[in-house]
C-alpha cells in the first residue's frame, strides 16, 4: 500500500489535477482560445501536408537565415502574449480605483506582471535580437554561415522550449508572482512554495544556455569567418555592434545561470544562500542578479544602435559619419556596462560612497551612447535622406531614445533615485529606452532586412500605420506614468485609493489601444506584404542602395549566401564594390561545403525541457530520465562524424544563371 | 561542435597541418615543458599546504595575502606550461578573452565584496551601531556576518 | 580587374573578376576558440560562486567551522591526484602528436582513473560532512562550500563521462582531424578544472581553516 503512494508521488510529483485553472474565467477563455487557434493551425498544415517541409527544411535546419528569421518569429508570437498582459495590466490600473477593485485579483495580478516582464525580455527582445544578428552578420561578413550551425540551431529550440515552459505555466499550474527579477525572500521556498517560480527558474535556465552558446557561436563566426580583406576596422558597425553584444552575453550570461542555480538549490534542497536566517544574505541575489541584469539591457540595445547605424548610412546614400568612434564608443559601453549594476539598488542601502561611484560611472556611460546619437546626426546632415519605413523608425527612435535616456541619466543620481525608485517613473524610463531604442531598432531591422529574407518588400501604407500608432502610443502610454512616478506612484500596485490620479490611468490605457492598433498594422502589413508580393517584389537583391555586403546577394540569397567569397578592401564593401566597377561572375562556379541538417537539436532541447518540467512538477523519475537523455542525445550526436555534405556544382550553377535571368530581365 | 570537415580530397593536405598550428593550435607543449610546470606546480602547492598546517605565520591576513600570491603564481603556471598560453594563439584572441574575463572576474569578486560588505553594515540585524529604538535581536544571529 | 565590362549588377562577363572575389575560400575552423569561450564563461560561473562563498564564507549560523570540518591531508591528497591527472593528459597529448593511437589512449585512461579517484574521495568528503549533519543547509558557509566545490566536483565527472567517450570514438576512427580537435578540447577543459581547483584549495580550505 505505502509503495503504490511512494508510485504516484514519484511519477507524478506535486501535479495534480488541481493544478488546471478551471475556475479562472479569463484563463478559461484563453485556453480555448489557444486551443481552437492551435488546432486550426496543426490542421492547416495537415490539410497541406506541410509536416514533412516543416521537420526538413525549418525545424532541423541550421542554415543561419532560417534560424534568425525562425527566431524573429518566436519575437512576434512571444510579443502578442506580453503585449496582451500589457493591456490587461492597463486595464486594471485604469479601473481599480476606491471601491472598484478592477477585474484581476492581487493573485492573479502579481503573475501577469511578472509574466510580462519576463517574456518582454527573454522571449520578445532577446529573440528578436538574436534572431537579427543570425540572420544578418554571416551576410555581412561573407560567410556561408555561423562557426557551429549545429549549435545555433540547438541554441533556438533551447529558447523556444524555454518560452514554452512559460506558455505551459499558464494553463497548468501557475506563474512567479515576484516581478521579472524574483527577489528572495520572497521568491524563496517559504514565501512562494508554489510551482510559479520554479517554472521561471527552469524556463530562463534552458533560455539562458541557448543564449550563451549563440553568445559563443556568434564571436567565434565573426572572429573566425571574415571574408579576406575585412579587417576588424573594415567590419560593418552592425557586425561591430553583434560583436559587443555576443561579448556581452558569454560574460553575462553565466552569472544568471548560477544566480538561478543558487536559486533552486534553496528551494529544492534547503540550502542557505538567499534565505532570512542560517547564514544566508538575499542581498547578494540582488547584487548577482544585477551584475547580469544591466549588461543584459546594453545586450538589447547594441544590436538596436547597429541597425540604426545601417539604416542610416543607407537612406541618406552616406557613409557613416565617424566609423571609428562609433566603435570606441560601443567597446567603451561594452567595458564600462560591467561597472554601473549598483543604480539598481540605490536604496538597498549601501552608502555614500558606494551609491556615489556607481552613480558617477552610470552617468559616464551616457557619453559614448550620446556620440553615437551624434555621429547618427551628422551623417544626416547634407544627406540625401529618404522616409522609407526603416528610416521612419530610426528617427522615432532618435527622439524617444533620448528622452528615455536622459530620464535615466536623473535616475543615475543616488539622492533622485531614493524619491524615484520602484515609482512609476522608473517604469516609464525603461519602457522609454526599450521601447523607443529596442522595438523601434528591431521593427527598423525587420523592415529594412525583410526584402532580404524574403523577396519582396513589406507594405508601405500599414507600415506607416504601424509606426505612427505606435509613437503615439507610445507617448500616450508612457509620459503619464512620468507624471504619476513623480508624484510617487509605485509599481506593480493592483489598486489604489486617490481618484485625481485615475485619469491619467485612464490616458495611459488609451495609449496601450493605440500600441495594440500598432501591432494590428504590424499583422496586418505583414499579411498584405504577402498578398501583394508580386508588386513588392525585390529582383536585384538590393532595393534600397545598401552598402553593405548583404545586399550583393540574391533576395532571398542561396542557400549558400555567396558562391565566390567576396574580397573586401574597404568599410561599406558592397558600395566600394558597386563604385568601382564590379562585375558579377557568371561561371566557374565550384561544389560548395555545408553542413547537414539535424534533429539533434530539436530533440536534446526537447529532453532538456521535459527535465525542466519535471524539476518544477518534483517528478522525480521523470527528472531523472530526462537528464539521462539529454545525456544520452548528446553523447549520441558526437558519435555522428557524417555532418556535411557538398551542393554539386550543377546546383550551383543553375541557381547563379536563374540569378543571372532574374537580374537580366529586370534591366 | 564544429562542422568543418575536409574534403576527402584535400585531406592529404590537411592531415598535419594541425600540427603547423597554421589556423587552430599554436603550441602543443613537450615532455620538458609539462614536466617543468609539474614540478613548479607541486612546489606551489606544497609550500601554502605547510605554511597553513604548520601554522607559519602569526597573523591570518598575512597567511591569506601569501596564500593568494602563491595561488596567483601557480595559476600562470597553469596557463604557460599545460594550457600553453601565449599572445598568439588564435590570433591574440585567446589572450584577449582571458585578460577581459580576469578583469570582469576581478570586478565582480571585489565589487560584490565592497558592496556586500556596506550592504552589511549598514542593513543586516546587530551590525547597525546607530539602531534606531529598539530591534529584537535574534540570538543566533549574533555571531553571523562576520565579514573577513 | 576584368576586362569586359560592367554594369553594377548583371555582369557581361566571361571571367569571374578576381578582384573582388575568391573562388575558393576555407574559413579556419572556430573549434578551439569556441571552446575557450566557453571556458571563459564557465570562469565567470565560478567567480560568481567564489563571490558567493567570499559573502557567505563565515556565516557559520552557530555551527562549524571550516577549521573544525576541513580535512586539509585529504585535500593535499585530492590536489596532487588532480595535478597527477592534468599531467597524465599532457602525456596523452605528446601521444596523439606523435600519432600513437595506443599510448594516448593508455595515458588517457590513466588521466580517467585519477580523476575517478579525485570524486570518489570528494565524495566520501560529503558524505561525512552530511552524515555528521554538517550538509549544505547547516549554514551560509557551508551552503556555499557545498555549492562551490559540489560544482566543481560535477564538472570533474562530467570530463570523466566526456573523457570515456572520446576514448570510445579514438578507438573507433582513430586520431581523425576531427577527434584530435576534441581531445584538445577537453585537455582544455581538463586544465582548466586544475586552475579552479588551485582557488578552491587555497581560498577555501586553506584560508578558510585560518582564523
Amino acid at each position: 500500500m505505502l509503495d503504490h503512494i511512494d508510485l504516484i508521488k514519484l511519477i507524478f510529483g506535486r501535479l495534480t489535477w488541481d493544478a488546471i485553472p478551471y475556475q479562472e474565467p479569463i484563463l478559461l477563455f484563453t485556453f480555448i482560445g489557444v486551443a481552437i487557434g492551435g488546432l486550426a493551425v496543426l490542421s492547416l498544415i495537415t490539410y497541406f501536408r506541410l509536416w514533412g517541409v516543416l521537420w526538413r527544411d525549418w525545424i532541423t535546419s541550421i542554415d543561419h537565415k532560417k534560424i534568425g528569421i525562425m527566431y524573429v518569429i518566436l519575437g512576434l508570437v512571444m510579443l502578442l502574449r506580453g503585449f496582451a498582459d500589457a493591456l490587461m495590466m492597463r486595464a486594471q490600473q485604469a479601473l481599480s480605483f476606491g471601491d472598484s477593485a478592477g477585474f484581476l485579483p492581487p493573485h492573479h495580478y502579481d503573475q501577469v506582471f511578472t509574466a510580462h516582464g519576463v517574456i518582454m525580455i527573454f522571449f520578445v527582445a532577446m529573440p528578436l535580437v538574436t534572431g537579427l544578428m543570425n540572420f544578418v552578420v554571416p551576410l555581412q561578413i561573407g560567410a556561408r554561415d555561423v562557426a557551429f550551425p549545429f549549435l545555433n540551431n540547438f541554441s533556438f529550440w533551447m529558447t523556444t522550449f524555454g518560452g514554452g515552459l512559460v506558455m505551459v505555466s499558464l494553463f497548468v499550474g501557475e506563474f512567479a508572482r515576484t516581478g521579472w527579477l524574483a527577489y528572495p525572500p520572497l521568491s524563496g521556498i517559504l514565501s512562494s512554495p508554489d510551482v510559479g517560480v520554479d517554472y521561471y527558474i527552469w524556463s530562463l535556465q534552458i533560455a539562458g544556455v541557448g543564449t550563451l552558446l549563440s553568445g559563443i557561436n556568434l564571436i567565434a563566426t565573426i572572429v573566425k569567418m571574415r571574408a579576406p580583406g575585412m579587417t576588424m576596422m573594415k567590419m560593418p558597425v552592425f557586425t561591430w555592434t553583434a560583436l559587443c553584444t555576443n561579448v556581452l552575453i558569454v560574460a553575462a550570461f553565466p552569472v544568471l545561470t548560477a544566480v538561478l542555480g543558487m536559486l533552486s538549490l534553496d528551494r529544492l534542497v534547503g540550502t542557505n544562500f538567499f534565505t532570512n536566517d542560517m547564514g544566508g544574505n538575499a542581498m547578494m541575489y540582488v547584487n548577482l542578479i544585477w551584475i547580469w541584469g544591466h549588461p543584459e539591457v546594453y545586450i538589447l540595445i547594441l544590436p538596436a544602435f547597429g541597425i540604426f547605424s545601417e539604416v542610416v548610412s543607407t537612406f541618406c546614400s552616406k557613409r557613416l559619419f565617424g566609423y571609428t568612434s562609433m566603435v570606441y564608443a560601443t567597446v567603451v559601453i561594452t567595458i564600462l556596462s560591467y561597472l554601473v549594476w549598483l543604480h539598481h539598488f540605490f536604496t538597498m542601502g549601501s552608502g555614500a560612497s558606494v551609491n556615489s561611484f556607481f552613480g558617477i560611472t552610470t552617468m559616464i556611460i551616457s557619453i559614448p551612447t550620446g556620440a553615437k546619437i551624434f555621429n547618427w546626426l551628422f551623417t544626416m546632415y547634407r544627406g540625401r535622406i529618404r522616409f522609407e519605413l526603416p528610416m521612419l523608425w530610426t528617427i522615432g527612435f532618435m527622439i524617444t531614445f533620448v528622452i528615455g535616456g536622459m530620464t535615466g541619466v536623473l535616475l543615475a543620481v543616488p539622492s533622485a533615485d531614493f524619491v524615484l525608485h520602484n515609482s512609476l517613473f522608473l517604469i516609464a524610463h525603461f519602457h522609454n529606452v526599450i521601447i523607443g531604442g529596442v522595438v523601434f531598432g528591431m521593427f527598423a531591422g525587420i523592415n529594412y532586412w525583410f526584402p532580404k529574407a524574403f523577396g519582396y518588400k513589406l507594405d508601405t501604407f500599414w507600415g506607416r500605420c504601424s509606426f505612427w500608432f505606435w509613437t503615439v502610443g507610445f507617448y500616450v502610454a508612457f509620459m503619464p506614468l512620468y507624471l504619476l512616478g513623480l508624484m510617487g506612484v509605485t509599481r506593480r500596485l493592483s489598486h489604489f485609493e486617490d481618484p485625481s490620479l485615475q485619469i491619467w490611468f485612464q490616458i495611459a490605457a488609451f495609449g496601450a489601444v493605440l500600441i495594440a492598433l500598432g501591432i494590428a498594422s504590424l499583422i496586418i502589413q505583414l499579411v498584405v506584404s504577402y498578398q501583394r508580393r508580386e508588386s513588392l517584389r525585390d529582383t536585384t537583391g538590393d532595393p534600397w542602395g545598401g552598402r553593405t555586403l548583404e545586399w550583393s546577394t540574391s533576395s532571398p540569397p542561396p542557400v549558400y549566401n555567396f558562391a565566390f567569397t567576396p574580397k573586401v578592401y574597404d568599410t561599406d564593401a558592397w558600395a566600394d564594390m558597386k563604385s568601382n566597377a564590379y562585375a558579377r561572375p557568371l561561371e566557374g562556379f565550384l561544389a560548395i561545403h555545408m553542413p547537414k541538417n539535424t534533429g539533434a537539436g530539436f530533440i536534446i532541447a526537447a529532453f532538456c525541457a521535459i527535465t525542466g518540467f519535471a524539476l518544477i512538477w518534483q517528478m522525480w523519475l521523470l527528472a531523472g530520465l530526462g537528464f539521462a537523455s539529454v545525456l544520452a542525445a548528446i553523447i549520441i550526436h558526437t558519435f555522428n562524424y557524417n555532418r556535411d555534405f557538398y551542393i554539386p556544382e550543377g546546383e550551383v550553377v543553375r541557381t547563379e544563371n536563374e540569378r543571372t535571368r532574374l537580374l537580366e530581365s529586370h534591366v | 561542435m564544429s562542422t568543418h570537415h575536409e574534403n576527402p580530397a584535400h585531406d592529404a593536405d590537411h592531415g598535419h597541418h594541425d600540427d603547423h598550428g597554421h589556423h587552430t593550435h599554436a603550441d602543443h607543449g613537450s615532455l620538458k615543458s609539462y614536466v617543468i610546470g609539474f614540478l613548479l606546480a607541486v612546489v606551489l602547492t606544497a609550500i601554502p599546504f605547510w605554511l597553513v598546517m604548520g601554522k607559519v605565520f602569526d597573523k591570518s591576513s598575512v597567511t591569506g595575502l601569501v596564500l593568494l600570491a602563491f595561488a596567483a603564481v601557480q595559476v600562470v603556471v597553469h596557463m604557460i606550461y599545460f594550457l600553453h598560453m601565449n599572445t598568439r594563439s588564435e590570433g591574440g584572441w585567446s589572450m584577449l578573452a582571458l585578460i577581459f574575463t580576469l578583469m570582469l572576474v576581478f570586478i565582480m569578486l571585489s565589487g560584490s565584496l565592497w558592496v556586500m560588505y556596506h550592504l552589511n553594515h549598514n542593513m543586516m540585524p546587530g551590525m547597525m551601531e546607530s539602531a534606531p529604538e529598539s530591534i529584537p535581536q535574534m540570538h543566533d544571529m549574533h555571531d553571523m556576518n562576520h565579514m573577513q | 580587374m576584368s576586362d569586359t565590362i560592367i554594369s553594377s549588377n548583371g555582369a557581361m562577363n566571361a571571367v569571374p573578376s578576381s578582384r573582388f572575389y575568391v573562388r575558393e575560400h576555407h574559413p579556419e575552423n572556430g573549434t578551439m576558440l569556441g571552446f575557450w569561450l566557453y571556458l571563459m564563461s564557465d570562469c565567470l560561473v565560478f567567480a560568481c560562486l567564489f563571490a558567493t562563498y567570499a559573502v557567505l564564507g563565515r556565516n557559520y549560523a552557530g555551527g562549524p567551522t571550516g577549521a573544525e570540518l576541513f580535512d586539509l591531508p585529504l585535500v593535499a591528497v585530492n590536489t596532487s591526484l588532480l595535478l597527477l591527472s592534468s599531467i597524465t593528459y599532457g602525456f596523452a597529448m605528446l601521444e596523439m602528436q606523435d600519432k600513437r593511437q595506443r599510448n594516448t589512449l593508455i595515458w588517457l585512461a590513466i588521466t580517467g582513473i585519477l580523476g575517478a579517484c579525485f570524486i570518489g574521495f570528494e565524495l566520501t568528503e560529503f558524505a561525512h560532512l552530511i552524515h555528521e549533519g554538517n550538509g549544505p543547509q547547516r549554514s551560509g558557509f557551508l551552503t556555499s562550500f557545498f555549492a562551490l566545490v559540489a560544482t566543481h566536483g560535477l564538472h570533474v565527472s562530467f570530463g570523466i563521462v566526456w573523457l570515456v567517450t572520446l576514448m570510445t570514438q579514438v578507438g573507433k576512427h582513430g586520431l581523425t582531424p576531427e577527434n584530435r580537435r576534441r581531445l584538445m578540447c577537453l585537455s582544455m577543459f581538463w586544465h582548466f578544472l586544475d586552475v579552479v581547483w588551485i582557488g578552491v584549495f587555497t581560498f577555501v580550505y586553506l584560508m578558510g581553516v585560518l582564523p
